[in-house]
């Protein structure tokens, strides 16, 4: 593994700086893009708060009339949402994998992880069209359809970035040390799992709490 | 609901703006004081609360909007405790100024006078905080005097300072001090003219947003105060204008320090090389240059000796409170991918724009090939198990 290190001297020959054996590229999670995803998931996150509360203010402001007379119902958005949270672990065991250099595991571990999203999307594709109001029927129709639009715009790219972590592993691009895109997309796809909790509260979950 | 959604955006967008020009005086007013800013640690921290609670307080926008008294209570509570943050920056600067030996230059009048549009804007900002005085005053002409002195105050007298102050750094030529003196006056007495007598036009109850009043209302001089006023204001700017192109132009050479700064980018040429520093340099203090003259830090910075970090573009990562040298990152280089990344964007979008389903699936397939292209590990950047070997 390539290291740089060393002491620094100034014109006097006085010591500058002396640093130890440095890391050097992507490693361990310290990466730029490492950050730069933070950065990205904080303002994806903005975008959801701005959303739901959007929900919260007509919910709240107009009451039961508001909703459809047939509230969210957890036939499919129960099973869904374990679904997710499953497809999270599994992500969460791929990168495990990855960090032990077991790149069979891993694969598998994300093989999974993206056959447990693209089912979300399948029943959630199925909850939709089941809706008996569309997008631009009513302000309900319109919040229902745009957030969950944009949680399912953020699962599809979280599966095109399982897709290219599974090749890139299965080719053995990555090992214990250098896995930062595994790191960056796994935390990505858990963020989207995160905010489909946020969603599926609101939207399922407050309409049962909350009944007059 | 739109209300809500756009002062929750605009609110914070009005820090976002004001927040760079308080670092910028925060950063050059010290240089003409030949003192270290006081409270430092201090105005960071109210930066930092000030962007926070800024945040919090978009309902002050609305308090005339028929709001709960819950809310009107909360936001207005809000709105008041963050002049805290505020009144810290505004006494720091003022006692920079008070402990140090001021040097009056351009940016330094730019600078001072930006101090006192901020105690004013302020000022009018708590008042309008106040939700009983902000339905009189809500809607009224005192409302655009704030937005000016908050917006051209904070704002514009702390940008033009600073492009005064980094003018030398970027071009490598000085500004004349003196058409700077008098563009300076211009805008300062100008503004002033303009903007004051607002806060007296709208506490004598003229509506914003309207083009014509009655004849009788008594608004007349005091409106034709403000329109003079703006002609100067306007002159001044374009005495600026004038000075940017005279200095490009014509300017003395400046010099690495022209005006004896303490801080990195005075240590090299100006305009500086494109590579920065040919070594990493390590620094020892928060004022480099100033080391000789400041009893502070320990030990000296060494701004030519340092880890050379020449093989291809790497930065030194350091820890985030200690700054101990932690990681070299291998920077990306010249690649074309962004590009063709942003051609695949403007297919996509302009072909959406035009309803050409077609086209924008291709783009869409487009800019996810290119995204594939750009984030591909590369070895040589050292991203994959193979990386390349380094000395």
């Amino acid at each position: 593994m390539a290291e740089t290190s060393g002491t620094i001297m100034d014109e006097r020959g006085n010591e500058v700086l002396t640093f130890g054996r440095q890391g050097f590229g992507s490693i361990d999670g310290r990466s730029n893009g490492w950050w730069g995803t933070m950065t990205l998931l904080a303002t994806e996150a903005a975008l959801f708060v701005y959303l739901l509360f959007s929900y919260y203010y007509m919910a709240f402001h107009y009451g039961r009339t508001w909703l459809p007379a047939e509230l969210p119902s957890f036939t499919l958005s129960g099973p869904s949402t374990v679904i997710l949270i499953t497809s999270s672990l599994t992500a969460w065991m791929g990168e495990r994998s990855v960090k032990k250099d077991s790149r069979g595991g891993a694969v598998l571990w994300l093989v999974a992880s993206l056959l447990l999203g693209a089912v979300f999307m399948g029943i959630q594709l199925k909850e939709w069209s089941d809706k008996p109001f569309m997008i631009d029927t009513d302000s309900y129709g319109s919040l229902y359809f745009t957030v969950t639009g944009f949680h399912m715009a953020h699962v599809a790219v979280g599966l095109l970035v399982l897709l290219a972590l599974t090749v890139w592993t299965a080719v053995g691009k990555f090992d214990s040390r250098r896995r930062d895109p595994v790191s960056i997309g796994v935390i990505y796809w858990h963020f989207v799992d995160a905010v489909w909790l946020t969603v599926f509260f609101t939207f399922y979950v407050t309409t049962h709490l909350f009944q007059p | 609901m739109w209300q809500h959604l756009f002062w929750i955006f605009a609110h914070p967008w009005v820090y976002i703006i004001v927040l760079p020009a308080m670092g910028m005086v925060s950063d050059a007013l010290p240089v003409f004081c030949r003192q270290p800013l006081v409270g430092y640690t201090l105005v960071v921290i109210a930066t930092i609360t000030t962007m926070i609670l800024g945040f919090g307080v978009w309902v002050h926008h609305m308090f005339a909007t028929g709001i709960p008294f819950m809310s009107l209570s909360f936001f207005s509570g809000a709105s008041f405790i963050i002049t805290i943050p505020s009144a810290v920056s505004v006494f720091a600067w003022i006692l920079t100024i008070w402990y140090g030996k001021p040097v009056v230059k351009v940016p330094f009048l730019y600078f001072a006078s930006f101090i006192v549009m901020f105690t004013i804007g302020g000022v009018s900002g708590v008042m309008t905080a106040s939700v009983p005085a902000d339905f009189q005053l809500h809607g009224t002409y005192f409302v655009v005097a704030h937005i000016h002195y908050v917006l051209i105050g904070i704002n514009l007298f702390g940008v033009l300072g600073a492009l005064y102050f980094w003018f030398p750094k970027m071009s490598g030529r000085m500004m004349s001090e003196r058409l700077g003196t008098w563009a300076f006056a211009f805008i300062f007495g100008g503004f002033n003219l303009a903007f004051l007598p607002m806060h007296w036009t709208g506490l004598m109850g003229m509506p914003r947003r309207v083009y014509t009043y009655p004849e009788g209302a008594g608004w007349g001089w005091v409106n034709m105060t403000t329109t003079v006023g703006s002609f100067l204001l306007a002159f001044g700017i374009l005495l600026v204008l004038v000075n940017v192109w005279h200095g490009l132009r014509r300017g003395k050479p400046a010099g690495d320090n022209p005006w004896d700064a303490p801080t990195l980018e005075w240590a090299v040429s100006s305009p500086p090389p494109p590579y920065n520093f040919a070594t990493a340099p390590v620094l020892a203090s928060r004022h480099p240059l100033w080391e000789d003259r400041l009893p502070e830090g320990s030990g000296r910075s060494s701004l030519h000796h340092g880890p050379l970090l020449d093989d291809g573009k790497e930065a030194m990562l350091t820890t985030v409170l200690d700054a101990e040298p932690d990681l070299v990152v291998k920077m990306p280089d010249d690649t074309l991918w962004p590009f063709l990344t942003t051609v695949a964007m403007t297919v996509f979008f302009g072909a959406l724009l035009l309803h050409l389903w077609t086209w924008a699936a291709a783009g869409l397939g487009a800019i996810l090939l290119c995204m594939l292209g750009w984030l591909w590990p590369r070895d040589d950047l050292a991203q994959t198990s193979k990386e390349a070997h380094h000395g």
